[in-house]
């Protein structure tokens, strides 16, 4: 049945799926280019103004996505979901205005400045530039998983004639899940840069494009990666805890168990059926899920049967929360055998430069995956407990919602082809400093800096 | 209808409404002229587009985001109105979206794909450009009229989906003046003298259409002595619109004349039609049907949001007027970094 609500539901999760591709890419690309451009001011070593001059254009048509798809969303509460205004507005509402004011307007401005000011302003204004729009970004982050987290974990307000009022900011602002999201989300962003620098370089490197560089690029990349995918595990383990604590039902769709038991089993693989709230096909490991959610081996875990009528749909959950994992599992392998490999051979193997190169938007995957539990895992809630999403839905024609989806989806299929192509278009580009490479082939393997 | 303005609950939707207008009269000025750019790009020579684009370059993110400040004053302190306005004007909305997007992303596209490429990116630019304006334009006359859904209310808004990308396209013509010399600026002296009269045309049909839809605002204009006192906004737009010509024609006869008149006039224009607008509805925020005080937030929440406001918006304004410092004078090719 395609109505109102599923419609609208799907064009949502479209346009937010669309959009959160790219600020995950500009968040830490904005740090890695503070990065470049300081270690250039530093050394004064030709390979990171080249290193800031390539991805800085990648940053540009990055951002340029992620404002666009952005404004979209902000007309979007009102378009499909005016409820949720009319309900939460005296919350959602500040948390997005002081979104806007503190950063989406710093960062738009100074990256005119970074992107195009280099000649016209000192090259400490410069780089003061590109922190600001670094730090924009990263505020920006901030303020929208505020509130994110704040509709999974409400607290701070009380109900006054159906509408949410404010009690106590500061409880709103760090409500319970906010810290944890934040950093599991900040990580994200940096393994997702990490990797698609990382690929990128060893696809550059693999067409013998600025070899130095890139060989430079995928040293530091692993380097950061070896660091970053063990802590974000361990980030994502105490963020599934804390969920455990304030959204049970999430937890319980995510490991795929129907009835509180003692001792849960841990399902590796299993096909969830509503129908017959069972797992089908279930590969299991006894009494494992109890261990890790409750530290110990007999620990009762709710199950879904504890949330009747109450609980989000279990196999989309069920199944994100897997591929999120097993990205998660492919990055830590991959940056650990890559670490190894960059510091110890002088030649890198092809697989090891195929493999990062295909892996290049592999933190888009477990994002979106990740995503995916967090916010499917809310449903049927839009504000946990307090409103439903199918409460919120606006009361428009449904063909009216099929139209614009069919232009958003076209419109968002096109583009993203459009960007994945035009980032290895840009990749294959020869840099000015190749002839300077090929005429020193023995500078290969210098480190940057070096 | 007008609470006590010396209480918090009566002054503070008042400031936001100034606020949204703030944004909004920026957002139609700033973007309007980077839209106009675009919507005159299929006009230009391929050498030329690069210039006209270039002129925009650094500025049209920032510019972009006074309408998301705009439409967020609007979900921040008047939520039951977003909600309204916005379902009303849902498929404007989401065309003018498309719009916006393909334009954004076509301004990035063009410069890094393949050169055969360049020419699809450069027509979605112009094409998405003309499609936000033209969009914007339906929102405003329905806007205007309380969405009125009768087929007079329907022509109206068509009229003014015309005539706004001819208003941008005189801002935009008017900014291509101020940034560039030879022959693209002796085009767009051609181009803003075109985009001038459909734009009088547009504002003529306003000003004399809104009064037919409501009563209301028709004694607000047409009483005395309120007749008297806004006698100047229409003279003073008259007068606007002839300097303008009178300008344009001294530049086609190559006499010397300040570059930044036109632009600064055209913007004049709109200044003016806005408040006159603005003063139609107020205080409404959907006309006939809900003030800016049934439509504001709780007062707690507008206090929250109001100190950050008051501190960070002379913030914005003044990095915004660094900005152009930075990027002053006539337009010079892009290079990033």
């Amino acid at each position: 049945m395609l109505d109102a609500l599923i419609l609208s539901r799907i064009q949502f999760a479209a346009n937010i799926t669309f959009h959160i591709l790219f600020p995950t890419i500009s968040i830490a690309l904005a740090w890695a280019l503070l990065y470049f451009k300081i270690k250039f001011n530093k050394t004064g070593h030709s390979e990171w103004s080249e290193a800031y001059q390539f991805w800085v254009k990648i940053f540009a048509l990055t951002f340029a996505l992620g404002v666009v798809s952005g404004i979209t969303m902000s007309f979007q509460f009102g378009t499909n979901w005016p409820g949720y205004m009319q309900t939460v507005g005296n919350i959602a509402g500040p948390l997005l205005g002081y979104e806007v004011l503190s950063a989406f307007f710093l960062e738009a401005t100074f990256l005119g400045i970074m992107l195009f000011g280099a000649k016209r302003v000192s090259q400490r204004a410069h780089t003061v530039a590109t922190f600001l729009v670094a730090f924009g970004t990263s505020l920006s982050a901030f303020w929208i998983i505020v509130l994110d987290s704040w509709m999974q974990t409400p607290q701070g307000f009380e109900m006054i004639n159906g509408q949410a009022h404010a009690t106590n900011w500061l409880e709103i602002v760090f409500n319970p899940s906010m810290p944890y999201r934040l950093f599991h989300m900040m990580t994200a962003s940096f393994l997702t840069v990490t990797f698609l620098i990382a690929g990128i370089s060893a696809y550059r490197y693999l067409r013998g494009i600025n070899l130095a560089g890139s060989r430079a690029l995928i040293k530091l990349s692993m380097t950061v990666a070896v660091v970053l995918a063990p802590l974000q595990i361990v980030l994502g383990d105490m963020h599934g805890l804390n969920t455990l604590e304030y959204q049970p039902a999430k937890v319980a769709a995510m490991e795929g168990i129907w009835q509180t038991t003692r001792g849960a089993d841990a399902v590796l693989f299993a096909v969830p059926d509503e129908a017959s709230k069972a797992n089908k096909y279930e590969v299991a490991v006894p009494k494992l899920a109890s261990l890790y959610l409750t530290h110990s081996w007999d620990g009762e875990v709710q199950g879904l049967d504890a949330f009747p009528d109450k609980h989000p749909p279990v196999k989309p959950v069920f199944f994100a929360f897997r591929i999120m994992v097993g990205i998660g599992m492919l990055m830590l392998l991959t940056a650990f055998v890559g670490f190894y490999l960059v510091r110890k051979k002088q030649e890198l193997p092809r697989w090891l430069l195929k493999t990062l190169s295909a892996m290049s938007f592999s933190g888009w995957v477990g994002v979106v995956a990740g995503w995916y539990v967090t916010e499917v895992g809310r449903q049927p809630f839009l504000v946990t407990g307090v409103l439903k999403t199918a409460d919120a839905v606006t009361k428009l024609p449904t063909n009216m919602i099929l139209g614009t989806l069919v232009m958003y989806l076209t419109l968002y299929l096109g583009l993203i082809l459009s960007y994945i192509w035009v980032v290895f278009y840009l990749a294959r580009q020869t840099s000015p400093v190749k002839a300077a490479d090929d005429a020193r082939p023995n500078l290969v393997n210098r480190p940057i800096g070096a | 209808m007008i609470p006590n303005l010396l209480e918090p609950a009566g002054w503070l939707p008042l400031f936001f409404l100034v606020a949204m207008g703030i944004a909004m009269v920026a957002y139609v000025v700033l973007d309007g002229y980077d839209l106009g750019v675009g919507i005159l790009l299929n006009q230009a020579t391929d050498e030329e587009k690069d210039i006209m684009i270039s002129s925009i370059g650094p500025f049209w993110d920032a510019n972009e985001t006074w309408l998301v400040l705009g439409v967020g004053v609007l979900l921040i302190a008047f939520p039951m109105a977003h909600g309204i306005i916005l379902t009303e004007l849902y498929l404007p909305v989401g065309i003018m979206l498309a719009g916006l997007i393909l334009r954004g992303v076509s301004f990035d596209f063009r410069a890094k794909a393949h050169l055969s490429q360049k020419a699809v990116w450069n027509f979605l630019f112009f094409f998405g450009s003309f499609l936000a304006a033209a969009s914007q334009g339906v929102m405003v006359g329905r806007e205007v009229i309380g969405f009125d859904s009768g087929g007079l209310g329907w022509l109206f808004a068509f009229i003014v989906a015309l005539c706004l990308p001819a208003g941008y396209a005189l801002l935009g013509a008017g900014w291509l003046i101020m940034k560039t010399s030879g022959e693209l600026q002796r085009k767009a002296v051609a181009w803003a003298r075109k985009c001038l009269w459909l734009t009088a045309l547009g504002v003529g049909i306003i000003s004399i259409a809104t009064p037919f839809f409501s009563a209301e605002i028709a004694a607000k204009w047409f009483t005395f002595p309120n007749i008297f006192y806004l006698l100047p906004f229409p003279v003073l737009s008259l007068a606007c619109f002839v300097l303008i010509d009178l300008y344009l024609v001294k530049m086609q006869r190559d006499k010397p004349a300040p570059v930044w008149l036109p632009f600064a006039l055209s913007v004049t224009i709109f200044v003016l039609a806005f408040l006159g607008i603005a003063y139609s509805m107020f205080p409404y925020i959907v006309v006939g049907k809900m003030t800016i005080w049934e439509a504001a937030s709780a007062t707690d929440s507008l206090w929250m949001i109001f100190w950050g406001a008051i501190v960070v918006l002379p913030t914005i304004i003044g990095y915004t007027i660094y900005s152009y410092k930075i990027f002053w004078g006539k337009t010079e090719p892009l290079s990033y970094y």
